[in-house]
This record gives structure tokens, sequence and C-alpha cells, in this order.
């Protein structure tokens, strides 16, 4: 037994249920999540479900529970109870329902039932009655209507777009000249002295600008009235008909009556509109593609930050200081900056960038707009800086690594052939320490996309109107607030006045964030790979 | 090797104090065409005393070995002609040391150019984490020579100069560190004689090393000779007399004796180096 003991086998199966341990923790969290958020776009079948007192529900069901029965009996036994996603909130007010299961009487799947996705509202699930155009009646019923719809849809699409196009594209521009002039003007204004002349000029450029707003205004009210013109009715599952607009509707599908692979091809435009597209109706609808730009933008600033930063540092700390008590104890420091709270280092920013920095930037480049801030509020920038200063020492400390596993005997082979100390630290000692510099940019980009603390009050937002980068001089607007997924993750699950309808969005949100994660991560340890492979010292 | 003429071994085969045999510099030995003048050189690592009072010449085109248990100062001295011990923070030099004519410690002196006019070749072979070609031209891209012709002219010449030409010219743009250890090595004498020095310090190259791989650095050595003076530090004393014309054997910081290779292999003058060359201490 003592031998046993002494083999060191139990050790060796300690180290391994640790193991196995932390790998079943990840596993069980990636799945929790992926069953959680892929089946969301899935186009599960419309059940009609009839109950005990006759009355009617038509939706999808999307869960079951145990729960204990409070109303009646002892409050001990259980009952089973469903829930219904019923959709069309603005006849009931609410999108679920949980039903007792034994309050059901039947349960069916209506081949006619029509899910339409709507821009607002939500869902609606009922049959359609008619179609009209400009008031009058073209089709009735289901089976004719159906053709109809379908063929009406992508029509009122390219509309919307165009609308919207006008709306945020031409208009949004013109309203920034406008206000660019206007800043201008003021400008001039606060300089003093006798600037009517250029003023003036100024003045007449608003005013053509002005002329082309109303030329658009009015394309867009001929755009508008074209928009609403047909119109459809559906009938809900309990006979209550409900009028809208057909180019209020997003998508309309009849999942009963789809095959698989329609269905599959549904779920994977789903998906696509997803991550493509800009939130709907409080973030709990449409996709989130601002706070995944903002997510990606926000780590590409602060590579570009940290990178050369925390590098600079390292090389000093290790090639040039005098090692000794100071450097020992700046080392000591930097370790420990790794480790304090990231919404301390988000309160420092908002001091210094935000207060500090940001209101100076202002008061000298920006003064004709002040009071409105320009760089004196949260932004793009300033979060990136942010979360730059939070991983800088993660940078510090891998390149340190780094620097200090070059052999040297490399270094003085260098040395002796005439190079100077820069020559090679530049030529050789960089170069070869150049995986682990990654290593630490990876760490610090892994650290840097899931923090959400200190960004929110350096410069998330819950709903950015527009993205950092656009087609608007200078292109890039670091000013600007911006959308980012974890933040996203808190809002939508916490902070949604729909709670049951969001919470599938918090998984998938996750998920993606996890996904965005894992690729930025990949592809610095690809890069990582290829140039350990060129620079590894050999065995020999 | 066989030793003729071997003297008698005293009673005391390992000499626990070494005498100092006269004074170093009245005693220095002459060589004829120095390179390398080394003059009272004193070199102290903080408190210890590491070179004491060395006086030798090194001549021009001739291979000199560096013999002597470990510790004893070869490699500090070796550093000393291309001042790679300026890189020790502890490390003081006195005396002066004249390559060309010119004191090396001169503080007018640039020590890029020294050390271009200096070549060292490392026990442990050291190629950078570069390709071939890179590692050769490496030399040359720092004294700022940019032409692709001029490079592959100079990686060419280096390469064949160090026979390693004829095993590596059709991969050079390949990983330096793909090569074996015989091959590094040769890399490295080509990396060093890329810049063209005159001198060419050579510590423990073969150390490493199997036997055929020693072979072919040794027989590269003698080839080197007819253009460039070689130092070279060796803990063997079948290569020493192999490859060197002259050899110094050094014990706890001093040059105990100074002669042709012949000489101190066949007929030392003081009892240590026979003790040493004989296999009897060291």
């Amino acid at each position: 037994m003592k031998k046993f003991w002494k083999s060191g086998d139990p050790f060796i199966w300690l180290t391994g249920v640790a193991l196995m341990f932390s790998l079943l923790m990840i596993a069980g969290l990636l799945y929790l999540i992926a069953a959680k958020g892929l089946g969301f776009f899935w186009p599960s079948n419309v059940a009609e479900v009839r109950l005990e007192d006759s009355r009617k529900l038509l939706g999808e069901i999307t869960g079951h529970e145990k729960v204990k029965n409070t109303t009646s009996g002892d409050g001990t036994e259980f009952i089973e109870r469903t829930q219904l996603k019923i959709g069309n909130r603005d006849l009931y007010g609410l999108d679920f329902r949980w039903v007792n299961n034994d309050q059901i009487k039947e349960t069916t799947y209506p081949e006619y039932s029509v899910v339409l996705e709507r821009r607002e509202w939500g869902n609606m699930y009922g049959f359609i009655k008619q179609i009209t155009e400009s008031g009058s009646v073209i089709c009735t019923g289901n089976q004719d209507c159906w053709p109809v719809l379908e063929s009406l849809i992508p029509k009122f699409s390219k509309i919307y777009n165009e609308i919207k196009s006008i709306e945020k594209g031409e208009i949004g521009g013109i309203n920034r000249q406008i206000e660019n002039l206007r800043l201008d003007i003021r400008g001039l204004k606060m300089k003093g002295g006798d600037q009517s002349e250029q003023i003036s000029k100024l003045q007449a450029k608003i005013e053509e600008q002005e002329a082309i707003y109303k030329e658009k205004e009015q394309k867009l009210q001929v755009l508008y009235k074209e928009f609403s013109r047909d119109k459809i009715t559906m009938t809900s599952v309990d006979g209550r008909d409900k009028e809208m607009a057909v180019g209020n509707i997003l998508r309309a599908y009849r999942p009963n009556a789809m095959s698989w692979f329609q269905k599959a091809s549904l779920y994977l435009s789903k998906v696509w509109e997803f991550v493509s597209t800009d939130p709907r109706e409080a973030n709990t609808e449409g996709g989130v593609f601002p706070a995944i730009f903002g997510t990606i933008m926000m780590v590409f600033i602060m590579s570009i930050v940290v990178l050369p930063f925390g590098v600079l540092a390292a090389l000093y700390l290790r090639e040039y200081a005098k090692q000794g008590a100071l450097v020992r104890l700046v080392r000591i420091c930097v370790n420990n900056l790794a480790g304090v709270p990231s919404i301390v280092f988000g309160v420092f920013a908002v001091g210094f960038f935000i207060y500090g920095l940001g209101s100076t930037i202002d008061g000298i480049f920006y003064k004709e707009a002040l009071p409105n801030p320009t760089f004196g509020t949260g932004g793009i920038l300033w979060a990136s800086l942010t979360l730059a200063l939070l991983t800088v020492p993660v940078v510090i400390v891998a390149t340190e690594e780094g620097l200090a596993a070059v052999p040297k005997e490399i270094r003085d082979g260098s040395l002796a052939l005439g190079a100077t100390k820069f020559e090679t630290t530049w030529k050789i000692v960089i170069p070869s320490a150049m995986p682990a510099i990654l290593t630490g940019l990876i760490l610090a980009i892994a650290r840097a996309t899931g923090e959400v603390a200190p960004l929110m009050i350096t410069g998330v937002v819950k709903l950015a109107p527009q993205l950092p980068i656009d087609g608007y001089f200078p292109y890039i607007h670091l000013e600007r607030k911006f959308m980012h997924l974890g933040f996203h993750i808190y809002d939508v699950g916490f902070q949604s006045p729909n709670v049951e309808a969001a919470k599938p969005m918090v998984f998938t949100t996750a998920l993606l964030l996890i996904l965005i994660v894992i690729v930025l991560n990949l592809t610095a340890i690809i890069v990582r790979n290829r140039l350990k492979k060129k620079y590894t010292t050999s065995a020999v | 090797m066989a030793i003729e003429n071997v003297k008698e071994a005293s009673e005391n085969t390992v000499p626990e104090q070494i005498k100092v045999h006269g004074d170093p510099k009245s005693s220095k030995f002459r060589v004829p065409d120095p390179i390398v003048e080394v003059n009272g050189v004193n070199l102290y690592y903080g408190d210890k005393h590491a070179l004491k009072d060395i006086y030798m010449d090194i001549p021009k085109n001739k291979a000199t070995a560096f013999i002597g248990p470990s510790g004893c100062g070869k490699s500090t001295l070796l550093r000393c002609f291309n001042r790679l011990n300026d890189l020790v923070d502890s490390a003081t030099v006195e005396g002066e040391i004249m390559i060309d004519g010119e004191d090396i410690y001169d503080p007018s002196i640039d020590i890029t150019e020294l050390r271009k006019n200096v070549g060292m070749v490392f026990q442990k072979s050291n190629p950078f984490p570069k390709s071939i070609y890179e590692n050769v031209a490496y030399g040359a891209r720092i004294a700022g020579e940019n032409r692709k012709s001029v490079l592959d002219e100079v990686v060419e010449k280096s390469l064949k100069g160090s026979a390693l030409w004829d095993e590596v010219h059709n991969r050079l743009q390949d990983s330096a560190l793909g090569l074996s250890g015989g091959q590094m090595q040769r890399l490295c004498i080509a990396r060093a004689i890329a810049v063209e020095p005159e001198v060419l310090l050579m510590d423990e190259p073969c150390s490493a090393l199997d036997p055929i791989a020693t072979g072919k650095i040794e027989d590269l050595i003698s080839e080197l000779k007819d253009n460039y003076t070689i130092v070279i530090i060796t803990h063997n004393m079948q290569q020493a007399s192999r490859v060197s014309d002259y050899t110094a054997f050094m014990y706890l910081g001093e040059l105990i004796e100074y002669d042709t290779t012949e000489t101190i292999f066949l007929n030392p003058k003081y009892k240590q180096t026979e003790d040493y060359v004989s296999g009897k201490f060291g």
C-alpha cells in the first residue's frame, strides 16, 4: 500500500480528474449556450391549442416545465405546463402564454397558419383573410392570398430600403452638411471682426441644401404613399381581424407546410439577418450587426495602441534598464496592475480621458460645437484606450518573458559581427521574441473582448444610430458612441421590457460573442504559429 | 598522439600553487609578424582577478591555440580581442591590446569597426533564426550593403570559404535552424568571414560536434589560416596539436607558457604545461 502511494499513481489520477472537471465545465457552458441559442432561429411548427373551456390559442410551443400547483390542492403536487409564443402583441399585449397541460383538449397543426415577421409589434400568428390594393380587395382566403403575399413582400422590401437609404443616407448627409455649415458660421462669429461676406456665403449654401432637402422630402412622401398602398387583413385564431400594411411585413412563412430543406434555408437566412442587420423593437428582434462591428473595431483600436506601448515598455525594462531593486519594483507594479478591477480603469478613464483629455480637445478643436461635447463624452476611442490600459500589463509581461528567452549566444553572435545593440535588438531579438509578443496580444484580445464594465461608462450605448465608420469625411469617427456585444447581452437580458422575447437573444448573442473571441484568437494563434515555425531554435 | 621526451613526473602531480615563472614582461615570447599585441593586460570581474598581467603576441595568418583547464581565463582573454567583455557590467580591463598597431581599448576606437575586423565563432553554434542566406548576409547588411548582387556574391564566397556551399546552395532560403550541428557551426564561420575580418576568434568551435564534423572544421581551419589569423580555444589536446602553429597554456588567469605548438607538446619548459598536455591534470 505504501508502495502504491509512493508510485505517484494517485497523484496522476488526481491531475487527470482535475483536468476532466475543467473540460466538463467548459463543454457544459458551451453546450448550454449553443443549445439555447442555436434553436432560436429554427422555424418551428405553429400549433393550434384548443383548451377545455373552448378557447383557442395559436403559436409556437417554446417550452415545458413542471411547477408546484399553488392554485388548488395542498400546494405540493406538481403539474406540467406548456409555454406558447402566441405573438400578436398588438392584439393580446403579451407574446407568451403558459397553459397547464391538463387544460389542453387538443393540439393540431393547421396547414394554413401563417407566421408574419413584422417591422413593428413582433410576430403575428394567424390566417390570411384578404389583401387590398388602394382599398379594393384583390384576393380573399388563405389559398388565394398566399402567392400574392409572397410576391408582394420583396416588392415592398425594395421600397422600404429605398426609403431608408433616402432617410439615413441622403437626408442624413444633407443634415450633416447643414450642421457643419452652421458650426462654420458660429466659428466665424466667435472669431469676431467683419466676416459678414463669408457668413452670407455660407448662409446661401445652407439654403441651397435646404432646398435639396425639401425635394427629397417630397420624394419620400410619394414613396410612403406607395408603401402603404397594399394592406393585408389577418384573422387571429380567436376570430379577431387585424389590418396592416404589407410593407410592414418583413417575412411571411407557413412552417406547417414547409419541408425540412425549406426550413433549413429559412433558418440560414434568419441567422444571416441576425449578424448583418440592425436591431429592432428595443433590441429584442432583428440583428446585432452594429454590436459586432463595434466590438471588433474597438478590439482593433485597442490592439493598435496596446501592442507598441507594451512592447516598448517591456524592451526598456528587459534590455536597457539597469536590473535592480527599482526595476523589480516596477515589474511588481505592472503585474499588479493586471489585477486591478476593470471598473476602476473605467472610472479612471472617465476622469482622465473624457473629462481631462476629451474636454481639452473640444476646447481647442471643436469650440464651435460647445456646449455639445465631441470628444468630451464617451466614445469608441476612449473605450479602446481604457481597454488598452487594462491589457497593457499582459502584453508587457508576455513580451518580457519572450525577450528573456532569447539566448545570449544569439545576441553575442550579432554583436560580434559589428552590430550595435539597437541593431541586434531590432533585427534579432524582437523577431525571435515575436511569438511571445503575439501570445501577449492574444491574451489581451481575449480579455478585452469580454470586458463590459469599464465600457458602460466610457462610450457604449444601447442603440447607436451610426456606425463609427461611414462614408462621410473623415470616414473614421472615433468620437462616436458604439454598441458592444457584451453590453448588448446585459441590455437585452436585464434591461428589456419584454424579457421572455429577449431570452433567446441573450443566448444567441452570447454564443456570437464567444465565436468572435474564438475567431480573433485563432487568427492571432495562426499568425503566431507561422512565426514560431520561422523562428524556433532547433533542438540540436 | 605520442609525446616523446616526456619528462619524469614528479611526486606531486597536481600543483597546488602556481609560481610565477619570472617576469612576464621580460620573458614575453617573440613571434614573427605579430598582428595582436597584448601588453600587461589585467582584467577584473568585480573583485575577482581573472587575467593577471598577460603579455603575448599573436602572429599574422597563423593558428594560435589557447589551452588550459576550465576557468583559467582563455575565453576571457579571447573576448578581450573583440571587446565582447564590455557587455559584462562588472568587468574592468587594464593594460593595452594592440591590433594592427592600434590600441583597441582607446576611447576613440569604433567598437563596431573593431568587431567587423575581429570575427568570432562561439562554442555553441548560434545561427540567427533566419534563412541561411540572411544569416550569412547579416554582417554585410549591418554594414549598410543592400545591393542584391553584392550580397549574393558575399554569401556564395563565404559559404564556399567555409566548405558549406555544396551542401546548401540549393536551399539558401531555408531556415538555418534546419541544418545539422556541424553545418550550423560552419554556417557561423561563413557568417564570420563574410565581413572579411583579419582575425577570427574561435571559442571551442568543435566541443559540441561529432568526430566527422570536427574533422571538417579542422580541415577548414587549416585552409582559412592562409587568409586569416586564427585564435582557437580548445580542450582537445590532439586538436590543438593538429591545427595550431602556436600554443599558449593558461592557468588560473596567468599565461604560463607560450611557444610553438611543437615545443609546448614535445618539450615544454614548465612542469605544469607538461602535466596538462600529457593529461596528468586538467
